[in-house]
């Protein structure tokens, strides 16, 4: 192997490892704020970053109607028009994954905590039914009507069962969390045009090289990234020390009961925790577009364990730890490809892991939502 | 009432498990009602089993699989209604992990007396022993994997030249041809790429200068793309599918690497690759062992499907045939058939037809190159 290439191609390798960590960091947020939250692995938050790419498809092709390629070309837009329509592409890309992962929130978890309430019996109702209808139909009008006629009794039945408001064991939790993933996924294999097959995402934004840094190109869409990641972690960050609803954030990871007990509304606290976590796996996928153009129902699996990763890297439920994990993590698979060969890039990201995890079992950060280092 | 709860809940689960089965198999029967059911339900004596990658990351290189098959089977049973073949159809996305499950279902179908198939080479290589443990014949027009041959199965018969013949005159095009200053290889380390990979580089020698691998999985692939425009040679040669030559060939141009793109057979793909790369795919190279196959072929193939025929349709069509003749000569059972497999000559639309001893086919293959040229795959010339 030619170990020295690594000299050549350092800075290189460090401005693309940049990048991708710092996307892998955007969806480690989420990860992280929910286990400081819950103390619960949430793993259909890779879904809400796939979710999301499609959020930023479906923004740019139809909303703004941008064909994927123009006689041949990309279709590139510059000045405002460029500008308006990538920020435009960031707030609904966003706002699907949040919405999505506020969806998840409500019809897995929030059952399994005991307090299910009826949106959320008549949306999980409808979904059994959706399932179920299966069996009769392939026609999705008469599915529909078949899962809608079941979700009345169903979520009467659902209801009784959430109003018990008991606990479930921590297991139910992860297999409710796995059953999510696999739904989302599969929903949008199935029901998408193209099904399985991989998306190309309307390039926009001419990716020039702005410049050049010890030889490694300085391309616009990285800057993009960088600026916007950075933005958005700061913004976070802000809002989980300085407002109020951060506090209750802060309070609840410390202990949820004593901050119920002291009149904070955790479910909500819950909720807003999802919906911040789901709006940075939003932007993180709008930032992945830009930058790979390209998505695929099962693009978040490997995004997402990543990602998850470098929350356990920096230290789960610790958000500054979120940020350190996804760039050392992506630095290193960068570095680590270069001397031993890209196929070699999973396993150095999890030898990483596993070194850190030795000599600092809680990550380089350590395990801290509620304390000072937020 | 606790109890009831506790059978209410085990019920409810019971029969969500039993809808996502439901479900998934009516997903699967709906994606290809047009393509492989035949016009009309034959209650047929005979069928012949497809092994073939149907979803997944490389459908679109099935798809012409099946197709091609299946236009020889309904031109058989228009010619023969008396002595009607069924087609039967066996997914296995392309997985080696799928493989056997799928092989034990072809073999556990008593009506099926050859296997054309299977797809590609990892599943090739995870299938073949049980098919040669049940003696079932098998005929690919794909898996070109050059060291399948070598592994003694007595059912493994290709129709094509495989990437030993691929690997050299992809080489020797390059370098009689391209005539670049350097090379640099990538694979993506299946078993089909990174034997492909292997075999051009051997035969370009001296002038590679970098190589690398890369996780086919992945999205990001810049320190591959790093290492090429550190190395900054003329050729660029990968060896994968089309899948990953899309994002790579976009990163690659990002990278501003302008080297010449240079694929195997499993880039030849339309939709998959030169429509999806867009600008990043124009002026690729792509070798395929592949041929277009005869005029009636195309124009059979237009009438029915409405497209110019895909990559290893005219294979598929041949493969089908040599199966479909044989039954057609009296074959019963599949140790008939795999006999008659061994004595099998005749002419069929892209080359004469006669397995060697290792199952390649005889005559010496001639390997295609075609080029992207205003986003089109275009025959270019051929290389012997």
């Amino acid at each position: 192997m030619s170990n020295w290439l690594i000299y050549e191609t350092f800075w290189d390798l460090t401005v693309t490892g940049l990048v991708l960590g710092l996307i892998y960091a955007l969806v480690a947020l989420g990860y992280t704020m929910v286990y400081g939250v819950l103390r619960l692995i949430n793993f259909a938050h890779s879904e809400v970053f796939m979710v999301g790419t499609f959020g930023v498809l479906v923004s740019l092709t139809k909303v703004f109607g941008i064909p994927i390629f123009e006689g041949g070309q990309y279709p590139f837009r510059t000045g405002f028009v460029l500008v308006g329509i990538l920020l435009a592409s960031l707030v609904l890309g966003m706002f699907v994954s949040g919405v999505s992962a506020v969806a998840i929130e409500r019809i897995a978890y929030r059952p399994l905590r005991g307090a299910g309430d009826t949106y959320g019996a008549v949306a999980l109702a409808f979904i059994t039914g959706l399932v179920l209808s299966f069996i009769f139909s392939d026609d999705i009008g008469a599915n529909l009507i078949i899962a809608a006629v079941v979700a009345g009794p169903l979520s009467v039945l659902y209801l009784r069962i959430f109003k018990r408001g008991r606990q479930a064991p921590r297991l139910a939790f992860l297999i409710s969390a796995i059953g999510a993933s696999m739904a989302l996924a599969e929903a949008v294999a199935i029901w998408g045009p193209d099904e399985r097959v991989m998306y190309q995402t309307p390039r926009i934004l001419e990716k020039k090289v702005l410049f050049n840094f010890f030889g490694a190109d300085i391309r616009i869409d990285f800057l993009i990234v960088a600026v916007g990641a950075v933005l958005m972690m700061t913004s976070l960050l802000l809002f989980v020390n300085r407002t109020r609803l951060g506090r209750g954030i802060r309070a609840v990871a410390q202990d949820a009961e004593t901050s119920r007990i002291l009149g904070v509304n955790v479910d909500l606290v819950i909720l807003v925790t999802f919906l911040l976590g789901g709006a940075m796996a939003g932007g993180a996928a709008m930032m992945f577009t830009l930058v790979y153009d390209q998505t695929r129902f099962n693009i978040g699996f490997l995004l997402g364990v990543k990602s998850f990763t470098a929350a356990v890297l920096g230290g789960i439920g610790n958000i500054r730890g979120a940020l350190l994990g996804g760039v050392v993590l992506g630095l290193a698979e960068n570095y680590g490809s270069a001397i031993f060969g890209g196929q070699w890039k999973d396993v150095i990201a999890f030898v990483v892991l596993l070194v850190v995890l030795m000599f600092r079992p809680t990550g380089i950060l350590g395990e801290s939502l509620a304390k000072a280092r937020v | 009432m606790k109890k009831f709860w506790k059978l209410a809940a085990t019920a409810a689960a019971a029969s969500l498990i039993v809808a996502a089965c439901g479900g998934s198999d009516s997903a699967s029967d709906t994606t290809a009602p047009e393509t492989t059911a035949p016009a009309a339900k034959l209650d047929c004596e005979f069928s012949l089993g497809l092994q073939f990658p149907e979803t997944g990351e490389a459908a679109n290189l099935g798809a012409p699989m099946v197709k091609g098959a299946q236009l020889a089977v309904d031109e058989f049973n228009a010619a023969n209604p008396d002595n009607c073949v069924e087609l039967k159809t066996f997914d296995t996305q392309g997985d080696p992990a799928k493989a056997p499950a799928v092989a034990q279902a072809v073999i556990d179908d008593a009506t099926i007396l050859g296997l054309i198939g299977p797809g590609f080479s990892g599943e090739s290589k995870a299938a073949l022993p049980l098919y040669e443990e049940a003696g079932l014949g098998t005929v690919t027009g794909s898996a070109t994997n050059a060291e399948l041959q070598l592994n003694g199965w007595k059912v493994f018969h290709r129709i094509l030249g495989n990437d030993s013949v691929q690997g050299p005159a992809i080489a020797k095009y390059i370098v009689e041809t391209l005539k670049p200053a350097s090379v640099g290889i990538i694979d993506d380390a299946s078993e089909y790429g990174a034997g492909l990979a292997a075999t051009v580089s051997k035969a370009v020698g001296a002038g590679v200068k970098a190589s690398d691998s890369i996780d086919p999985k992945a999205s990001d692939f810049s320190a591959a793309v790093s290492k090429m425009k550190n190395a900054n040679p003329a050729v660029i040669f990968f060896g994968g599918y089309y899948g990953e030559a899309v994002k790579l060939s976009k990163q690659l141009r990002d990278a501003g690497v302008k080297a010449t793109l240079v694929f195997g057979d499993g880039v030849k793909d339309q939709a998959g690759y030169a429509d999806a790369a867009g600008p990043a795919a124009e002026g690729a190279i792509i070798a395929c062992p592949c041929k277009d196959g005869s005029a009636e072929f195309i124009a059979a193939w237009e009438a029915k499907y409405n497209e110019v025929p895909g990559t290893y349709g005219a294979e598929y069509y041949d493969a089908a045939n040599v199966f479909l003749n044989i039954i057609k000569a009296g074959a019963k059972d599949r140790a008939a058939v795999q006999a008659a497999l061994g004595t099998y000559d005749a002419a069929g639309i892209t080359k004469q037809i006669k397995f060697g001893a290792n199952g390649d086919a005889t005559e010496a293959a001639t390997v295609y190159i075609y080029k992207v040229t205003k986003g089109k795959i275009t025959f270019v010339a051929d290389v012997k």
